[in-house]
């Protein structure tokens, strides 16, 4: 919302100096966005003339000019609009002017190749309305005598613009915000002085309210002025107009907006003798279509609040008003409209139609109900002055009797919510101020809600009310106290921050990258989870919530390849959806690990990474998050974006239904088709949902602390076993053979190939075994040798490996 | 006795000579050996008379154990001479780089995560989580952002359905919804977490982070909202000094609203936080609205209590001194293991928020 001061000031009477009126103003909940005076930057916009222009040598589309811009100074300016032309009046912005659309500082610079000495100016780049294909075009017959002049009018008008919350509609005009002020001690409310205007005859054009289900319109006021001249308005309400960015049109368009501006109380102007018959306010019918002011064609929905005539719709109530009655400088009859519509009906219509005006940023806020006729006397004894015509009697439809709410509001809930304490009498002086009507009865005020008020409606209401009036600087600072209710963390959480922390100490960076991903990428991965689609994305390719971390982190890593990064360790903790209800998501590190291990090392020669590595991360990060490694166990399944061969999932415990992990190299299809150009690429990933509760309390995990002295033996072992058998399968026999005296088992070699049968492999694997009892002689180890050799034969069709 | 004294004084001056190993083996021999000259004083002991033999003999002893310590010392003397001379042909080039270590890093939101749970956890607060997929009911209705609230205009949803019931969130507040359905008060939370808006520019992004607050009890008021903000502001900035600022605001879920505002200026183009006459807006706030306890069945005449958000990476750029929200989600390299904090800075009470 913007205004200028001195506006502010017809309605405020105030000593207050104007920095104090902006503290106020945010003081009081309407926040300042800007503060600025206008003139000094706009000083710089001369009006100009073109006295040549030519093709620019290097562009088709660009055109170097000469303008003239007064006391004999010509300037080159290069151009690209398709009107720069000899001999029009336009607008020369020079080097350092600040353009007020964009806020670019112009600064001469070369263009193509030819030097350009400032700009030439669209309506749209100066604000003055959206108006961007071409440059501004000036009327000859105003404008020719005043090359070199400023184009703005010097005025010193400062101009404030508020941010105004959606629950101030009363705000959205001048008075209202000087109503706020005057509350806050910043100034005197001036009251409304109307000359008496003659009304002569009565509005004769009909107007009715249909029945209709869900009308969206309850009173429609409105009077007919007869015999108007319209023109331009009057420098007064031009630069009213001006000063606020606003585009003057003609008197009558600008007094409209002028009231709307002022009072909030927005109004339409129709040219009545474009009217055919009478005016009915009803619903629209699915397929009716009418152009809008804003010279579009609208194909409507049923039950839309339309203003029609009997040839069809005139305008979309509230909304926009149609070409078809729309006022023209020849205008002779006008009937202007004062009405109200409800705001949920207004929303609906515009977000349909996607529709975005004044007037519809208004009534969805909701417009007083009860300014049906200050806006029609305001505007018609304005019209009367500027542009003469006899003003009917008022005709006011009403569906619906609006009546001020009333509420009670015991004075003690003001210092329960804030905490301190405001005296009764300067309470009631505050709701006073802001339009309410207060009536006392022992600690209980009788409140009557002011009608531009829809935001209030019950007690807390007030409370807010007294509050940001008197001023949030008077709330007192409590410390706060440092009692607990309950753990900061569950488990669940402690997990997480545990889980972050340990896989980056394993050297890997953490990212954050979005929970959407392209649904082409997400598909490799997806898995047999249903694809969420996003129905409004940001980007086609951020259609889908992601199924899997690893479309993303796939994706980031081949663009850090592509930056010329070879040895890349990411990883991310966050969701990945299976569904798309609340809830149906799951928590997962994913990690991802691409190039070699000791590239260009002086002492250590290089290899690329390999699925050891990332087991040797994964495995770790467990151990580190408190499970038991001896419990581990390791399947070969793995989802299909895995290679096949050379990935694997980790469970708790072999009884375990579901992996904590998987881990693996990507799938080289995959890699091929994103196009990932490095010498290893694997991954792992950890659902933490599936981490089952590690109870056991600190004090319990710890066991008894036993130790052997006696002598450790060795054995190494070699077996040949089926090409496909298992080493865990291997250590799982020995183990348990005997958990007493076998203390640790040592895969030390893998071989196949010469002396080794086809389809064979030798595991050697070394033993220590130790007694907590007694040194072993040669006899017991040869004892123990032999088992092993036994069982592991009988157990795996295994052979001892002579 | 002359003798062996005459040899003691002899070899005692020749052990001094620079040897090498074998030389004192040599006189080891000559000394010790079979035919040894100390060895074969030792076989006239027999021959001598009785009152000789004993002083002699005691001499002789001693002389042995002074020779034997003297050719002892002397080995490892060289000994270790010889280690010495080996271990200086030995030298490396310290210089050589190390063998690499891959420095892992956690991301910032995680780490200003982590510093927020820290301060919050110090006053009493527990951190809930929220799904990130949410139903229009508790992203807004349940928020008193009724359908057709020109208040649901400021966010920019993003919408899994056509009817538009299931949304991605759009604020963490839809936690404070569920923790009060799912809990008695006094509630004392924190939430942080992903939101999201479809809109994308410099300071926007489609996805950011939010922490959610909520305190409810029989008597909380705005001073106690003023108190836990202030506290958290001034831990979080680690500056004693900084300027703050409430104004009222309007968001349907509280009443009345408030936005927190801290003093900053700007040196060398850079924002500095404290006590510079600028403002800047860090979060949103006020006092639960009865119509939302009402909602999820707290007893507004019984208890109330605040609620606020703050935007995490907001925070974490003005701390940090990161200029561009976007590149917090765009995974580069050389900004991660830039704006990375080392895994093992885990920010605590007792051991302070950053290094």
């Amino acid at each position: 919302m913007k205004f200028t001061l001195s506006w502010l000031k017809e309605h405020l009477e105030t000593k207050h100096k104007d920095s104090q009126i902006i503290n106020k103003l945010t003081g009081v909940g309407l926040e300042v966005e800007s503060f600025e005076n206008i003139s000094s930057d706009l000083d710089n916009f001369k009006v100009a003339k073109i006295i040549n222009a030519e093709q620019h040598p290097n562009a088709d589309r660009l055109r170097v000019c000469d303008v003239d811009i007064g006391q004999q100074n010509i300037v080159k300016v290069v151009c690209g609009a398709p009107n720069a032309k000899k001999g029009l009046l336009t607008v020369y912005a020079g080097p350092g002017s600040v353009i007020p659309k964009n806020n670019m500082k112009l600064t001469v610079s070369k263009i193509r190749g030819v030097t350009s000495y400032g700009m030439l100016c669209s309506e749209s780049e100066l604000k003055l309305s959206d108006e961007s294909e071409g440059i501004t075009e000036l009327k000859p017959n105003k404008y020719s005598d005043k090359i070199g002049k400023n184009f703005f009018n010097n005025n010193t008008e400062k101009v404030v613009d508020l941010s105004i919350t959606p629950n101030r509609p009363d705000c959205l005009g001048v008075r209202g915000i000087a109503r706020d002020l005057a509350a806050a001690g910043a100034g005197k409310l001036k009251s409304i002085s109307h000359k008496n205007i003659k009304k002569n005859g009565s509005q004769n054009i009909k107007v009715s309210i249909t029945k209709d289900k869900n009308q969206g319109c309850t009173i429609f006021g409105s009077c007919l002025i007869k015999g108007v001249t319209n023109k331009e308005s009057p420098k007064w309400l031009k630069e009213k107009m001006e000063s606020l960015g606003q585009k003057p049109i003609s008197a009558i368009v600008d007094i409209t907006n002028y009231v709307m501006l002022d009072l909030n109380r927005p109004l339409h102007a129709y040219d009545a003798d474009k009217i055919d018959k009478e005016i009915i306010v009803r619903n629209s019918k699915k397929g009716e279509t009418f152009e809008a002011l804003d010279n579009k064609e609208y194909k409507l929905e049923d039950g839309m609040c339309v203003i029609s005539d009997q040839s069809g719709v005139l305008g979309l109530g509230g909304v926009i008003g149609g070409t078809r009655s729309g006022t023209e400088f020849k205008t002779k009859n006008i009937l202007l409209e004062s009405a109200y519509f409800i705001p949920r009906s207004i929303r609906k219509t515009s977000k349909l139609l996607n529709i975005d005006t004044d007037a519809k940023f208004r009534f969805e806020r909701g417009i007083d109900p009860h300014s049906i006729e200050i806006g029609l006397l305001k505007a018609s004894q304005l019209i009367e002055e500027i542009c003469g015509g006899k003003i009917s009697k008022f005709d006011i439809q009403k569906m619906k009797q609006y009546k001020n709410s009333e509420i009670k509001f015991n004075i003690s809930l003001f210092e329960k919510i804030t905490g301190f304490k405001v005296k009764e009498n300067e309470i009631i002086k505050i709701l006073n101020d802001l339009g309410f009507k207060v009536s006392k009865k022992k600690s209980v005020l009788n409140l009557k809600i002011p009608s531009w008020r829809p935001d209030i409606s019950q007690p807390i209401d007030i409370v807010e009310e007294v509050v940001r009036i008197k001023g949030y600087e008077n709330i007192e600072t409590i410390e706060p106290e440092k009692n607990r209710l309950k753990d900061t963390l569950n488990k669940q959480q402690k997990l997480f921050h545990f889980l972050q922390r340990s896989v980056a100490s394993k050297g890997y960076l953490e990212t954050v990258t979005w929970s959407f991903t392209d649904s082409r990428i997400n598909n490799f991965f997806k898995e047999n989870l249903k694809e969420i689609k996003i129905v409004n994305p940001i980007s086609s390719d951020l259609d889908v919530l992601r199924n899997s971390i690893f479309s993303n982190l796939a994706f980031y890593l081949k663009k850090n390849l592509d930056r010329g990064f070879k040895d890349i360790s990411l990883f991310e903790i966050g969701p990945i959806f299976k569904n798309n209800q609340p809830g149906e998501q799951l928590t997962v590190i994913g990690a991802i690990k691409s190039g070699k291990i000791s590239r260009l090392n002086w002492n250590e020669k290089d290899r690329p990474v390999d699925i050891f590595d990332v087991k040797k991360d994964l495995i770790q990060t467990l151990i580190e998050a408190g499970y038991d490694k001896r419990n581990f166990f390791i399947r070969d399944k793995s989802p299909t974006y895995y290679h096949p061969g050379k990935s694997g999932s980790v469970y708790l415990d072999k009884d375990d239904i579901d992996p904590v992990a998987y881990f693996g190299e990507l799938h080289p299809n995959i890699v091929k088709k994103l196009d990932i150009k490095t010498e290893g690429i694997v991954c792992f990933e950890i659902y933490l949902e599936y981490l089952k509760d590690n109870k056991i309390k600190l004090k319990d995990q710890k066991s008894n602390f036993e130790y052997s002295d006696y002598q450790k033996s060795e054995r190494d072992f070699a077996f040949i076993v089926d090409k496909n058998y298992k080493a865990q399968d291997l250590i799982e026999i020995i183990s348990s053979i005997d958990k007493n005296l076998i203390r640790s088992i040592k895969i030390f070699d893998i071989y196949e190939g010469e002396n080794i049968p086809d389809g064979k492999k030798s595991i050697a694997l070394n033993v220590t075994i130790q007694s907590s009892e007694k040194t072993l002689e040669e006899n017991d180890l040869e004892k123990i040798n032999k088992l092993i050799i036994s069982t592991v034969e009988t157990k795996s069709g295994a052979k001892i490996r002579s | 006795m002359s003798d062996i004294k005459k040899i003691r004084d002899e070899y005692l001056i020749k052990l001094d000579n620079n040897l090498d190993t074998e030389s004192v083996n040599q006189i080891k021999t000559q000394l010790f050996g079979k035919n040894g000259q100390i060895s074969n004083s030792f076989k006239t002991l027999g021959s001598l008379p009785n009152d000789e033999r004993k002083k002699f003999a005691s001499d002789l002893n001693s002389i042995k154990d002074e020779l034997q310590e003297k050719i002892n010392t002397k080995l490892q003397e060289i000994e270790i001479k010889e280690i010495n001379s080996k271990l200086e042909n030995e030298k490396l080039d310290v210089t050589l780089p190390e063998r690499e270590i891959n420095q892992g890093k956690i991301h910032p939101v995680s780490q200003v995560i982590d510093e927020i749970s820290s301060i919050f956890s110090e006053i009493g607060f527990s951190v809930e989580e929220g799904p990130d997929v949410e139903n229009e009911h508790y992203n807004f209705t349940a928020l008193n952002t009724p359908d057709n609230h020109p208040a649901r205009d400021m966010h920019d949803t993003f919408y899994l359905d056509n009817n538009k019931e299931i949304l991605l969130r759009t604020h963490t507040s839809p936690v404070q919804v569920r923790t009060m359905l799912n809990g008695k008060p006094p509630f004392k939370i924190i939430a942080p977490g992903r939101t999201y808006r479809s809109d994308s520019d410099q300071t926007h992004s489609p996805m950011f982070h939010q922490v959610e607050g909520l305190h409810i009890d029989k008597d909380i008021n705005m001073g106690h909202l003023k108190g836990c903000l202030n506290y958290f502001i001034k831990s979080f900035f680690e500056i004693d000094k900084i300027k703050m600022r409430f104004r009222p605001s309007h968001f349907p879920f509280t009443e009345p609203s408030a936005e927190v505002d801290i003093g900053y200026e700007l040196k060398d183009g850079k924002i500095v936080i404290g006590e510079g006459d600028k403002w800047l807006e860090i979060l949103g706030c006020g006092m639960v609205h009865p119509n939302v306890l009402k909602n999820v069945n707290v007893n507004p005449h019984k208890y109330q209590g605040y609620a606020f958000g703050i935007g995490i990476d907001r925070l974490g750029m003005l701390k940090y001194g990161i200029n561009d929200l976007r590149a917090f989600f765009e995974t580069d390299y050389r900004w991660l293991n830039h704006f990375g904090f080392d895994p093992l800075d885990v920010p605590s009470n007792y051991r302070g928020l950053s290094r």
